[in-house]
C-alpha cells in the first residue's frame, strides 16, 4: 500500500458487495415467488432482474416474497423506491423487466401500463 | 448466469462455538442444496466469526432481509433453501424465539439479546468474512492506520487515545494512551509491541472470538500502536488451544503483507512494521506480561518483579508495550471517529464499551458488547434472558480467578472499572459466570482456587504454598471437616498472599475466596458450624432427600434412577428414602413428576 488514496480506491472497488448487509434505505425489488409465481415463471423474472442490475451497476436490494394472492396476474414484481409507494407489476415477461428498471428504478417513473396495484406504505 | 453480485448473502457463523455445534456441516449441506437448485450463483455463502449468540448455534443470517435462523440441523437446510431461497417464505420454526414471550423474531436486530448491545469492537464480527481482507477494507478497514501514519504524528495519535479515555481491556484498566506514552518516551531505538491473546480465565472467550471474527481489526490496532510508540516489530501471543484464531490471524497477516499493509514503508512513509505470531502452550501465568515476554524469548514462562516495567525493559531488554486483544480492537474506531465519539459512550472514568462472555445458569449464553455503565440487571435479565433454572439469581462471578462476586444487592450498580473495584469484584477480562440459588459459594471459591493453584508457576512462596494451604482448608470445609477459626485463617492467608505474591496471578488468587467470604459468610458458617451445605452441592454435607408422602403418587420413577438403591416402596403407594444410604445426588428429585422430593 503506497498511499491512503490507494487504499480508498481499493475500498470503493470492494465495497459494493457488502452494501447488502447494511440497513440503509435503498430501492427494493420484490419478486413474488410463491409456488404459483414460480410456476408462472418468476425465476426467469428474477434472473432478468439480476442481469439488468448487474449490467447497470445499480445499488438495489433484490428480495422475494411468497404468494400475495394475485396468482392470476403472476409473475409479479414490486418496486419500492425510498420514500415512495410500493408499486406492483404483473403479467410480466423478462423484456418488461428492462423497461421497469430503466423507467421506474432509474428514472423514477411508474410504468403505468404494467402496474396493477399500489400500496401506500406511508412513505416508508 | 454470469454475474458478480448476488441477490442474497448467507452468513454462517464459524466461530468456535458454532463450529462445535456443527456449522461446518450445515455449510456443506447448504452448498449441495444450492447447487442442486441451481442457486449457487445467486446466493453467496460467507463464513463469519462469532455472532455472540453461541447458545443458539449453529447460526445463519440471511441478507438482505437480515433473517436470523438458529439451532440449525442438517435436515433443516433443505427446507430453508426450498422455502426461503426459492419461494421467499421465512421458515418460522427455525427463527429465534424470545424465552419469555415465545414470540418468533425474524430480524436479528430486534432480538432482545442484540437490542441493548452497542457493538463497536465487535461491529464486524458476524458481519464480514474474517478470512477476506477485501471485506474488512470494504467496511472501512485500514483507513485508521492510513490516517494515523500519513496524517498524524505519533504524539497526536497518543493524545487522541489519551483523550478517548480508553483503558486496558485485559482487566487492569490502566489508561492505554499513558502506557503508550511511557514506551514512546523510553530510551532506545528498537521497541516492540505485543498483543496479549493468552486468554485463560475459566468462562472467558472474548479475545478468541475477536481474533476469529475480525483479526484485521486487531492487526490494524497494533499497527497504529506500533507507529505511536516507535516500534517496528510486534508479536501476537496466542495460546495454542485457539487453533481457529491462529489460522485466521495467520491468514490475515499474510493478506496484509501482500497488500503492503505490513512490512516496509507503510503508506509510502518511513514507518515499517512486521508482525509475528507466538503460540503459547496455554499456561495461565503466561498471560502475565513479564512471564509472557519470557515465553516469547524461549524461556520458561515465569514472571519477574516489576519495576523495571516492560515500557522500559521488556522483550529482550527493549522497551515494550503490551495490550490486550480487545484494547487493540478499539483503536481503529478511536482514530477514525475521534476521541470524543468514543468517550461519548460509557461512563466518565470508563469510556467506551466492554465485551463480556456471558456464561453459567443463564438463557442466552454468549458474547455481548455493552456500553460501560450498563447495570448487571440489564445484562443478566434483558440481554441474558434471565436464569435457565427458574431459580432465583444469586451472584455473578466476574474477572475469572482474579475477580470476585457481584451479589443481587448490586444488580442496579452501573458496571465500570471503578464501581466493580469498590465492591471487591473486578472487570477482569470480561468473563461473567451467572449463578443461581443452587450454587454453593464455598464450592465456587474452591473451583477457582483449584484452578489458580494448579496454574501457579511456583516461583514465589506465597502463591505456591499459600494457595495450596487455602485450598486444603476449603476442601476440608466442603467435606464437613471445617473447624472454628477456618474463616479467619482463610482471610489472613488471603491478605498475606495478596500483599506478598510476585505477580498479578498470585496477588489476585485469593480474590474469589475473600469475595465469597465477604458476601456469603453465612454459607461458610453453615458448612463449618451446622455441617450443612445450604445449596445442597457439597456431597459430604448435603442433607438426605425425603419424599413427601402426601404429594407422592407412587410412580416409582425415583427408585429407578437412584444410583445407590436408597429408595423403596410399592407402586401406587408412597415411596421412602433411606437417609443413611442416600448420597444426596438429587437424581430422584429431578425425575419426580410431582415435585414430591426435597432435601430434608
Amino acid at each position: 500500500m503506497k498511499s491512503l488514496e490507494e487504499l480508498r480506491e481499493l475500498r470503493s472497488k470492494v465495497q459494493k458487495d457488502l452494501e447488502m448487509r447494511s440497513n440503509s434505505e435503498r430501492p427494493k425489488i420484490i419478486i413474488g415467488m410463491g409456488t404459483c409465481g414460480i410456476a408462472a415463471g418468476a425465476r426467469k423474472i428474477l434472473k432478468a432482474v439480476m442481469k439488468e442490475i448487474d449490467k447497470r451497476g445499480l445499488d438495489v436490494i433484490v428480495t422475494q416474497t411468497g404468494c400475495i394472492g394475485m396468482c392470476e396476474k403472476e409473475p409479479l414484481l414490486d418496486v419500492k423506491m425510498p420514500g415512495k409507494d410500493r408499486v406492483t407489476y404483473g403479467n410480466l415477461t423478462p423484456a418488461d423487466v428492462k423497461m421497469i428498471i430503466v423507467e421506474h428504478v432509474i428514472n423514477g417513473n411508474v410504468v403505468e401500463d404494467l402496474a396493477i396495484a399500489r400500496f401506500d406504505e406511508g412513505g416508508n | 448466469m454470469d454475474q458478480s453480485i448476488y441477490r442474497s448473502h448467507v452468513l454462517i457463523c464459524t466461530g468456535t462455538g458454532c463450529v462445535s455445534s456443527g456449522s461446518k456441516k450445515i455449510k456443506t449441506v447448504l452448498e449441495d442444496e444450492l447447487a442442486e437448485h441451481d442457486l449457487s450463483k445467486e446466493i453467496k455463502i460467507v463464513e463469519t466469526g462469532c455472532h455472540g449468540f453461541c447458545e443458539k448455534g449453529p447460526i445463519m443470517i440471511v441478507y438482505p432481509e437480515g433473517v436470523f435462523y438458529c439451532q440449525l440441523k442438517e435436515e433443516d437446510v433443505a427446507e430453508i433453501v426450498e422455502e426461503h431461497f426459492l419461494k421467499g417464505r421465512i421458515v418460522d420454526r427455525l427463527l429465534f424465539k424470545e424465552p419469555i414471550s415465545e414470540e418468533s423474531i425474524p430480524a436479528y436486530q430486534d432480538i432482545e439479546f442484540y437490542k441493548k448491545q452497542r457493538r463497536i469492537v465487535l461491529s464486524n464480527c458476524g458481519r464480514i468474512d474474517p478470512e477476506s481482507i477485501e471485506e474488512y477494507i470494504a467496511s472501512g478497514g485500514y483507513e485508521a492506520a492510513g490516517k494515523a501514519i500519513t496524517e498524524m504524528t505519533p504524539e497526536e495519535v497518543i493524545q487522541e487515545v489519551k483523550d478517548s479515555g480508553l483503558r486496558g481491556r485485559g482487566g487492569g484498566g490502566f489508561p492505554t494512551g499513558l502506557k503508550w506514552d511511557f514506551t514512546r518516551k523510553a530510551a532506545g531505538d528498537k521497541k516492540y509491541i505485543i498483543c496479549n491473546a493468552d486468554e485463560g480465565d475459566p468462562g472467558a472467550f472474548m479475545d478468541r472470538s475477536l481474533l476469529e471474527g475480525d483479526p484485521h481489526a486487531v492487526i490494524e490496532g497494533m499497527i497504529i500502536a506500533a507507529y505511536a510508540i516507535g516500534a517496528d516489530e510486534g508479536y501476537v501471543y496466542v495460546r495454542a488451544e485457539y487453533p481457529l484464531a491462529i489460522t485466521r490471524l495467520q491468514k490475515a497477516i499474510e493478506q496484509a503483507e501482500e497488500l503492503g499493509l505490513l512490512g516496509d514503508n507503510l503508506f509510502g512513509s518511513d514507518f515499517s512494521f512486521d508482525l509475528h505470531i507466538k503460540k503459547g502452550a496455554g499456561a495461565f501465568v503466561c498471560g502475565e506480561e513479564t512471564a509472557l515476554m519470557a515465553s516469547i524469548e524461549g524461556k520458561r514462562g515465569m514472571p519477574r518483579p516489576k519495576p523495571p516495567f516492560p515500557a522500559n525493559k521488556g522483550l529482550w531488554g527493549k522497551p515494550t508495550n503490551i495490550n490486550n486483544v480487545e484494547t487493540f480492537g478499539n483503536v481503529p474506531y478511536i482514530i477514525n471517529e475521534g476521541a470524543e465519539a468514543f468517550s461519548s459512550v460509557g461512563t466518565e472514568n470508563s469510556s467506551g464499551t466492554k465485551v463480556f462472555a456471558l456464561t453459567g445458569k443463564i438463557n442466552n449464553t454468549g458474547l455481548v458488547e455493552v456500553p460501560m455503565g450498563i447495570t448487571l440487571r440489564e445484562i443478566v435479565f434483558d440481554i441474558g434472558g434471565g436464569l435457565t433454572s427458574g431459580k432465583k439469581f444469586k451472584a455473578v462471578q466476574t474477572g475469572g480467578p482474579s475477580g470476585g462476586c457481584i451479589t443481587s444487592d448490586y444488580l442496579d450498580l452501573p458496571i465500570d472499572y471503578d464501581s466493580l473495584k469498590e465492591i471487591g469484584a473486578m472487570m477482569g477480562s470480561g468473563g461473567m459466570v451467572v449463578m443461581d440459588e443452587g450454587t454453593c459459594m464455598v464450592d465456587v471459591a474452591k473451583f477457582f482456587l483449584d484452578f489458580t493453584q494448579s496454574e501457579s508457576c511456583g516461583k514465589c512462596t506465597p502463591c505456591r504454598e499459600g494457595t495450596k494451604r487455602m485450598l486444603e482448608i476449603l476442601n476440608r470445609i466442603c467435606e464437613g471437616e471445617g473447624k472454628e477459626g477456618d474463616i479467619e485463617l482463610l482471610l489472613e492467608l488471603g491478605e498475606h498472599i495478596k500483599d506478598t505474591a510476585l505477580c498479578g496471578l498470585g496477588q489476585t488468587a485469593p480474590n474469589p475466596v475473600l469475595s465469597t467470604i465477604k458476601y456469603f459468610r453465612n454459607e461458610y458458617e453453615a458448612h463449618i458450624k451446622d455441617k450443612k451445605c445450604p445449596a445442597g452441592v457439597c456431597q459430604g454435607l448435603a442433607a438426605a432427600y425425603v419424599i413427601d408422602e402426601e404429594t407422592c403418587v407412587g410412580c416409582g420413577m425415583c427408585a429407578k434412577v437412584c444410583p445407590v438403591d436408597a429408595i423403596s416402596g410399592k407402586p401406587k403407594e408412597s415411596y421412602q428414602i433411606d437417609g443413611d444410604i442416600c448420597i444426596s445426588c438429587g437424581a430422584c428429585a429431578q425425575k419426580c413428576p410431582v415435585d414430591a422430593i426435597s432435601q430434608g
